[in-house]
């Protein structure tokens, strides 16, 4: 790679050739400051927060976009320098329309500290006093509040290039210049996934997510009810960023103490959930091949997973075609809550009628899977209330809670049991290792043949990845699978989502079982997660949640031994009659562009 | 055409002789005799012609492009119109030439949606240029292909940007992309693409037929060649004229018989505009930029009103992508109302100067970089009358 000599501010550095300016300043630890700049997404270089000047040209460049092929002499904070940055901020802040104190991203703004690094202590331009625009609120998912857009467009990015899902676009010209949703409808009227990747990249609180809290602080102060809440392993390999600590802290002890003192009645564990899909789903996933191959029936292979309901809601949208081949599957959260309001409720003698579900999740799309008209096989809403983890982070500070300073304790028994495998679901590629797991033990009667079973050619952060496992010396139930070999695939993000799907229809992906998750990195890149984040931050995430899987004494779903009792006691076996009826589903062919 | 002295443009020429010499050379050395003649383009940024299709002919790749800009949207500015009407062969002459020069094979005029009307016109243009064999295949015997499309615009200043233009091509929204990499390596449909006004297409086949150096006996040492002007406003002929760069303000009132002026608006709505101490300047590269048009204004006009019109236009016409363009040009247009109302102190009226040089040097594209300029320029050239009636 051929190596560029270049100066900024005096400093001799050599960087690679392509290198853009800013990448080389932060190689050397020289700041400049960025606004429309997002590490997950393409260069558009429009705010124009962080030009700089290059000796002899008479404009300042924007060192984003700014890749370096000859020699050049950078200089990053002279006086026009200094001055260019103030007055677009000043520019931007003057159509800002919205209040610090009031905001979601008070004090995780980059506006707000961007004015703070710039020493803004005044408007230079007279600044909008009534809000332009009206605020979009209409799904359970999202909130966009347009009157605190900067038109970075990093949420347009995110939606089209990202995710390649699209419902965002620039509208008008000039003064006039929108971030518009598509036709400048309604969220809730568009194909939009509710995956939140536009809020997890949005600078400001321009985008948030519709926050429950209020309600769930409602059901905890009435004494009537009995609240129930679930914690994913995503939030908990998350949420101790919200309180400062570095990215890939597992907080899971403190956060059931957290839960605990805030005045939650049961505290459960999403990964007991997880374990029950893979129950089911493993069990389908067999059932499906053994017709297929067995008995020759026309049953649609591959499997694709089913609890992600972003990849949910854009099969429904996009692929209609396909549904079929999504696991009948409801998602763990759903899962547990049916399981909560019928079994639970049984056992503990509750009147389901007062219990309410909380879910603390890592996702936006989470909330909309919830309020789906469908989820209420428990003859109740099956979960009532989605908490991102930001949410719930604003949720224990306004306890009075300080997350780190607090001693660690357990989950509440039974349903507060997940084994390892439940707990990987929540980086991309988890619910396919799981299911591996189970599937392998279900029938060789062994456990997987790799080293600490971790299923590592399913792991990574690649957009798409593919593995093969051949079953040998099967179990007799299972002879129809000796010296066959699974093929599956792995894609998380939508973009890919969409690659794989479009492998499959040409023929020429070859998979019996396909896992998909709608954000980047699986759950712990989740649309509810803390912002900010990059590559770096999401496989910190996964490392703490791979970690805490070789801690846990039982690796898989089947080995459960609150499963088990489950199964035993109340529910029969997977895919029998109540299973069908409590934990499966349906799905519904939606438009291509709209609901 | 009132009084133009006939020079390169509307002066005598062969149809099919600058081509017809140019494949006599070798590419490059037409791109050498380009350079040579000192070409610098007329939309408005002036970059050296020779030098950007030297860099796209060095370019590796599969295809290349040839732009013609015909999205004329300046106010006050209908040369190319007049061009496209009256000479689309030297236009057609000088995108093959440039084709040739850089290896391109196609040839895409993107001609702005008010202009539907001339279409057939060119089109029976480009049909003729086939039939004498001046377009198509193996033209004029040669072993080189090139043929010309006709694309319309949707109409958006920004669009005259090569980049915005680009973006429009290939279905996008036209906005500017960043640079490097330039359109010359990166431009249409990703390949190595020359984007080149109409005006400076036409000046090429006569460069090539009589050479560098006959061109540069016209206009100044640095601004080879003449220059279209539409010239408008408070002039009793108004019209387009063909004048050699270098000429002065006060020739070109004269030659279009303006009386009692008080203000002249140099390069367009992006010019700068310059009161009687400034007359004697020329209009050339190195002088008063000069840009498509030339709006006269007499001492009945009030310069602030002048000013007020100009910045709506770019208020309207920002695409709204960066910052600085999309927000300063409204508040200059805000301040501007402000005087008129005397409602804006000094400080503040420095505080919008500033603004204004900022997006002059901040700004992504020459839309928001030019814009600023009749602002300073009226503000600063009719201090007396903004600030003391
Ligand atoms: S978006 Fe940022 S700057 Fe605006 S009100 Fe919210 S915290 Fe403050
Ligand atoms: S939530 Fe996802 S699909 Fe919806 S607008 Fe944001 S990025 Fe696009
Ligand atoms: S909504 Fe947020 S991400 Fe989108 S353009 Fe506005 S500030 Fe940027
Ligand atoms: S300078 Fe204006 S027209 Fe050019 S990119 Fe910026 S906003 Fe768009």
């Amino acid at each position: 790679m051929e190596l560029i000599p270049i100066k900024i501010n005096n400093k001799e550095i050599k960087v690679k050739k392509g290198t853009t300016i800013l990448e080389a300043a932060r190689q050397n630890d020289i700041r400049i400051p960025t606004l429309c700049n997002h590490p997950d997404l393409e260069v558009a270089g429009i705010c124009r927060i962080c030009v700089v000047e290059i000796e002899g040209m008479r404009n300042l460049q924007a060192s984003c976009a700014y890749p370096i092929e000859h020699p050049i002499s950078v200089k990053t904070y002279t006086e026009k320098v200094r001055k260019a940055r103030r007055f677009n901020l000043d520019l931007i802040l003057a159509q800002h329309y919205g209040e610090c104190y009031s905001c979601v991203r008070n004090n995780n703004c980059e506006l707000q500290s961007l004015a703070k690094e710039y020493g803004v202590n005044f408007y230079r331009f007279p600044h909008i006093k009534e809000p332009r625009y009206e605020i979009d609120d209409s799904s359970f998912a999202l909130v966009r509040d347009p009157n605190k857009c900067v038109h970075c467009k990093r949420c347009i990015r995110t939606c089209l290039d990202l995710q390649e899902v699209g419902v965002l676009e620039t509208a008008g010209r000039g003064y006039n210049v929108q971030v518009q949703t598509m036709l400048d409808r309604p969220l809730v009227e568009l194909n939009c996934v509710y995956c939140g990747q536009c809020i997890n990249r949005c600078p400001t609180g321009a985008l948030h997510a519709n926050d429950p809290s209020d309600w769930v602080w409602e059901a905890i102060d009435d004494p009537e009810k009995f609240v129930i809440i679930q914690t994913a392993p995503s939030p908990r390999a998350a949420i101790g960023e919200e309180f400062g600590l570095p990215a890939g802290t597992s907080v899971t002890g403190q956060l059931n103490t957290a839960l605990r003192r805030m005045g939650f009645d049961r505290i459960f564990d999403t990964n007991f959930a997880a374990d029950l899909t893979i129950m089911e789903e493993g069990s389908e996933l067999l059932w499906r091949l053994e017709q297929k191959l067995v008995h020759g029936k026309d049953i649609k292979i591959p499997m694709i997973t089913s609890c992600s309901p972003g990849w949910v809601k854009f099969a429904e949208h996009t692929f209609p075609e396909l549904l079929d081949h999504l696991s009948s599957c409801k998602s763990p959260q759903q899962m547990f809550g049916a399981v909560i309001k019928t079994y639970y409720a049984q056992m503990a003698g509750i009147d389901p009628a007062n219990i309410v579900t909380v879910a603390l999740m890592p996702c936006a799309a989470k909330k909309f899977e919830c309020n789906r008209p469908e989820m209420v096989d428990s003859g109740y809403k099956d979960i009532d209330y989605g908490l991102t983890t930001r949410e719930m982070a604003g949720m224990i500070r306004e306890a009075g809670l300080w997350l780190p300073e607090l001693p660690k304790s357990d989950f509440d028994h039974p349903l507060g049991l997940g084994s390892g495998a439940g707990l990987v679901f929540g980086a991309t590629g988890g619910v396919m290792e799981a299911a591996i797991r189970s599937v392998h033990l279900i029938v060789t009667g062994r456990q997987v043949p790799f080293k600490n079973m971790d299923v590592t050619p399913v792991r990574g952060m690649e957009g798409i990845r593919e593995a093969s496992i051949t079953f040998e010396n099967t179990l007799e139930r299972y002879k129809f699978l000796e010296g066959v070999t699974l093929n599956v695939a792995v894609a998380h993000g939508i973009k890919n989502a969409r690659q794989v799907i479009e492998r499959v229809k040409s023929g020429e992906g070859n998979y019996h079982f396909i896992e998909i998750m709608a954000c980047p990195g699986g759950c712990l890149g989740g649309g509810g997660q803390p912002i900010p984040t990059s590559p770096e931050i999401r496989e910190a995430r996964a490392q703490a949640i791979y970690a805490e899987d070789h801690m846990l004494p039982v690796r898989t779903s089947v080995e459960n031994p609150e499963i088990q009792q489950l199964y035993k006691d109340f529910l029969g076996e997977p895919l029998g009659h109540l299973s069908h009826q409590l934990l499966h589903t349906h799905y519904t062919p939606r438009g291509r562009y709209t609901m | 055409m009132k009084n133009s002295k006939k020079r390169i443009l509307f002066g005598e020429y062969i149809v099919g002789s600058g081509l017809a010499a140019a494949l006599k050379l070798k590419p490059k050395e037409v791109v050498n005799e380009v350079k040579k003649s000192e070409l610098r383009g007329r939309g408005g940024a002036g970059f050296p012609t020779g030098l950007k299709w030297e860099s796209a002919a060095v370019q590796k790749a599969d295809q290349k492009f040839i732009i013609c800009n015909a999205d004329e949207g300046e106010p006050g500015t209908f040369k190319d119109r007049l061009l496209l009407m009256e000479h689309p062969g030297k236009i057609l002459e000088g995108m093959a030439i440039a084709g040739y020069a850089i290896g391109a094979h196609h040839g895409i005029i993107y001609l702005r949606g008010e202009y539907v009307y001339l279409k057939k016109g060119i089109e029976e243009r480009i049909d003729h240029m086939k039939a004498t064999n001046l377009l198509g295949d193996k033209i004029l015997g040669k072993r080189f292909n090139f043929d010309v499309e006709i694309r319309l615009g949707a109409g958006a200043y920004v669009c005259g940007e090569e980049f915005a233009l680009i973006e429009s091509l290939n279905g996008r929204r036209g906005e500017p992309r960043n640079k490097p990499p330039f359109p010359t390596e990166k431009g249409y449909l990703d390949k190595p693409t020359v984007v080149q006004n109409v005006e400076t297409l036409c000046y090429v086949p006569y460069i090539i037929a009589n050479g560098a150096e006959w061109f540069r006996t016209h206009g100044t040492m640095k601004s080879t060649g003449t220059k279209l002007f539409s010239i408008s406003g408070d002039v009793e002929n108004p019209g387009v004229y063909e004048v050699e760069l270098g000429i002065t303000v006060r020739e070109l009132l004269e030659m279009v018989g303006a009386k009692d002026t008080k203000a002249v608006q140099v390069g367009g709505a992006s010019g700068i505009c310059v009161s009687e101490k400034d007359f004697d300047k020329p209009i050339a590269f190195e002088g008063l930029p000069p840009g498509g048009s030339i709006i006269v204004f007499n001492h009945s006009r009030k310069m602030l009103h002048v000013l007020e019109n100009f910045m709506e236009f770019f208020v309207e016409e920002s695409c709204g992508q960066c910052t600085p363009c999309r927000e300063g040009n409204y508040r200059l247009l805000e301040g501007v109302r402000l005087l008129k109302k005397g409602d804006c102190t000094v400080a503040y009226l420095r505080d919008l100067m500033e603004l204004a040089r900022v997006m002059q040097i901040s700004s992504k594209c020459g839309l928001g970089q030019m814009s600023p300029n009749p602002f300073i320029s009226i503000i600063e050239n009719f201090k007396d009358e903004i600030l003391y009636s």
